[in-house]
């Protein structure tokens, strides 16, 4: 069981990646209407969103520390904000701001916080081979840092994936591959991409645990996860998970979604897993809706602050663009 | 049956790919949301419902594999079209395309065919960063083994298409995400072109002269034909008169056309979206120093992208992708009337 101060971090985290998302789909139409552009606005370019996929990124970044490296894929904010990516400096990247992470070079899909070892990629399963790199070099260094890699239920296909699966579970190395099955990959449902119904049984082909995790269940994804870091901390070796999540918006904003049944998304809002995580925490007795309501209004707070820091910063000097190619 | 129809490049490629379908049963599509969703860049729109799941084939994310399926079901007599969503994504599945459909016709002897489409959409100006934005045209131009496609409007993507279904070799159909016509993306309105209802071919190696003029050679191809065209059309104001060439394919490669209007311009300017060093524009400039450099009057000048990732931000990304700006600032140097 969480103790009070995990749940109220848990909630608090998930409660500021879902408001962060909700601004961000506001702030990605200015400047795209009347007529959608999508190389237009204050924010440009593509925009993969992860509300309703929450529980994924509290429900493991509770156990980490800054020293443990995480590697997310091209919709990656829950996930950074739960690493503790600094708020600021990454909406001023997406903003495209000389401020940015890496001064508007990467963009949403390439966000790098070297100082709490997050980083991600855009090309789908790449992010699981340099998280088994890094829990190599942690085992090399001494330490008991561990690596923990975010891939779609998609990416699950990718050749990278196995690749890097075989590598941790051969090396035991310390790895927890988390898959988010979101059900969708793009217009793709999981049933028509993967063999399998529950791709946690591909771990038993790699020599690691497998886990399953029903329903977008953050308590539940709290215990598994928490064994599966302890046990990479310790040295044990690589586990894999995989949780049943919730995709809220399209694939990409601006996405037509002709693909997907009608009423499905409101049905699974009707499940909120931070509804649900709130109602359990009440229930438990030990917070009050004083101290929910109090960290959901920091962690609105502190996303506000983090879209007016980006509002008001720089743009890079186009020339700018010649810099940081080489070390 | 009207012969002024307009279609975008996107409803032109998925025509072509629907007559080949209809008469020839061994060509078949599959790709990453090719079917249902009609491709992100609606190349292969309207295919599922007319032919059905067998024939037009979502897959897995999974590159290497389907790519690698397509050879093998290639050299097994079938002709597949498969799509790379983003040419980016090559860096997965390089493999598939380079050492096996490039290499097998010629490791072979000659005795097995890889009569594949690789179709896969290229371009950036709309800050989806340098994982999502490139062109990568002289990656694929470079390697021995594969034809190389890139057309600049409907009319040329529809002829294109079907000659590259019928091509008994490997051949990679880079097609612009800015040029397909889509809802969601701008697209300058040249893009969209009069295209016959019937099915037609083009011949690869055939460059276009799409602006016909007798003081500097514009050599481009894809996107940059249209800049080069609103270069063209600014540099008319101060009376010169440029050609404007579109390439249309980089493998083969019309020299023939290059050189004659070299011959009679006596300058060059190049253009690619594609990165600077090692590429297109060098192959096109040093083509015409290896037959005759005396056929140029003054330094021949290239734009394309300054060797460094596609950024993100839209101020450094404008800047390193060459404009119509930019190219007829170059043209005034080559006629040594830089401001
Ligand atoms: C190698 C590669 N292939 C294809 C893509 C295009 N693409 C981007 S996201 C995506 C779907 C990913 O599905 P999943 O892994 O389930 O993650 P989700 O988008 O559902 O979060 C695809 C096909 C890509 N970025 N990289």
């Amino acid at each position: 069981m969480p103790s009070k101060a995990q749940l109220l971090w848990m909630y608090e985290a998930m409660e500021k990646a879902r408001y962060y998302e909700d601004t961000m789909a506001t702030v990605y139409m200015e400047g795209k209407q009347p007529k959608f552009d999508i190389g237009a606005g204050t924010v440009p370019g593509e925009m993969h969103l992860a509300a309703g996929q929450e529980p994924c990124a509290a429900g493991v970044c509770v156990h980490l520390r800054p020293e443990d490296t995480v590697t997310a894929p091209h919709r990656p904010h829950h996930v950074a904000i739960a690493k503790g990516v600094d708020l600021n400096r990454m909406t001023a990247e997406i903003f495209g701001k000389k401020s940015g992470l890496s001064g508007g070079r990467g963009g949403h899909m390439h966000l790098f916080d070297p100082a709490v070892n997050f980083a991600c990629s855009g090309i789908i399963a790449e992010g699981t081979g340099p998280a088994v790199g890094a829990a190599l070099a942690a085992k090399l260094k001494g330490s008991d840092a561990i690596s923990v890699s975010y891939i779609g239920e998609g990416a699950a296909n990718q050749g990278a994936t196995h690749e890097a699966l075989n590598l941790a579970g051969l090396w035991k190395l310390p790895v927890v591959f988390v898959i988010e099955d979101n059900a969708w990959g793009i217009s793709v449902p999981k049933s028509k991409a993967t063999a399998i119904a529950d791709t946690s049984q591909r771990a038993a082909g790699y020599g690691m645990p497998g886990h399953h995790v029903a329903d977008n269940d953050t308590l539940a994804l709290f215990e598994v996860a928490g064994e599966a870091v302890a046990r990479a901390r310790r040295g044990e070796g690589p586990s894999l998970i995989e949780v049943e999540t919730y995709r809220y918006y399209g694939h990409f904003q601006g996405d037509p979604e002709l693909y997907r049944p009608k009423g499905e998304v409101e049905a699974l809002k009707a499940k909120d897993p931070i509804e649900r995580l709130r109602k359990a925490m009440l229930e438990g007795g030990e917070i009050t809706a004083e101290e929910a309501d109090a960290a959901r209004d920091r962690a609105r707070q502190e996303v506000d602050e983090a879209y007016a820091f980006a509002r008001a910063a720089d743009y890079p000097a186009p020339e700018e663009a010649l810099t940081h190619v080489f070390a | 049956m009207s012969s002024n129809r307009q279609l975008t490049v996107s409803r032109a490629m998925a025509e072509a790919i629907a007559l080949e379908m209809r008469t020839d049963p061994s060509v078949f599509v599959m790709g990453e949301d090719i079917g249902t969703y009609g491709g992100i860049f609606g190349a292969t729109a309207g295919l599922l419902d007319e032919f059905g799941e067998e024939r037009v084939r979502d897959t897995p994310i999974s590159e290497t594999g389907f790519i690698g399926a397509g050879v093998g079901a290639a050299m097994a007599g079938m002709r597949p079209i498969v799509e790379l969503m983003f040419v980016d994504f090559f860096g997965v599945c390089m493999d598939s395309i380079y050492n096996l459909a490039a290499k097998n016709t010629y490791f072979s002897g000659g005795n097995c065919k890889v009569p594949m489409v690789i179709m896969t959409a290229t371009g950036g100006g709309y800050s989806d960063a340098g994982q999502h934005s490139q062109t990568l045209h002289a990656t694929f131009a470079h390697l021995p083994g594969m034809k190389v496609v890139a057309p600049s409007n409907a009319y040329d993507a529809k002829g294109l298409m079907a000659a590259a279904i019928r091509d008994d070799s490997p051949v990679v159909f880079m097609f612009h995400k800015g040029l397909q016509g889509l809802a969601w993306m701008a697209s300058p309105e040249e893009a969209a072109t009069a295209v016959p209802e019937e099915a037609y071919t083009l011949p690869f190696g055939e460059a276009r002269v799409v602006r016909a003029g007798k003081d500097v050679t514009l050599v481009t191809l894809s996107m940059m034909v249209h800049r080069a065209m609103d270069a063209a059309r600014a540099l008319e104001k101060d009376g010169i008169d440029a050609e404007v060439i579109d390439l249309r394919s980089l493998v083969p490669l019309d020299r023939e056309t290059i050189l004659q209007s070299v011959a009679k311009t006596g300058r060059l300017v190049v253009v690619d979206e594609d990165y600077r060093s090692y590429g297109l524009t060098a192959e096109v400039i040093a083509s015409v120093v290896e037959k005759d450099p005396g056929l140029l009057k003054a330094p021949p000048q290239r734009l394309a992208v300054p060797d460094v990732p596609i950024p993100y931000s839209r101020p450094m990304e404008q800047f390193v992708l060459p404009n119509a700006e930019t190219i007829a600032a170059a043209t005034r140097i080559t006629l040594g009337k830089a401001g």
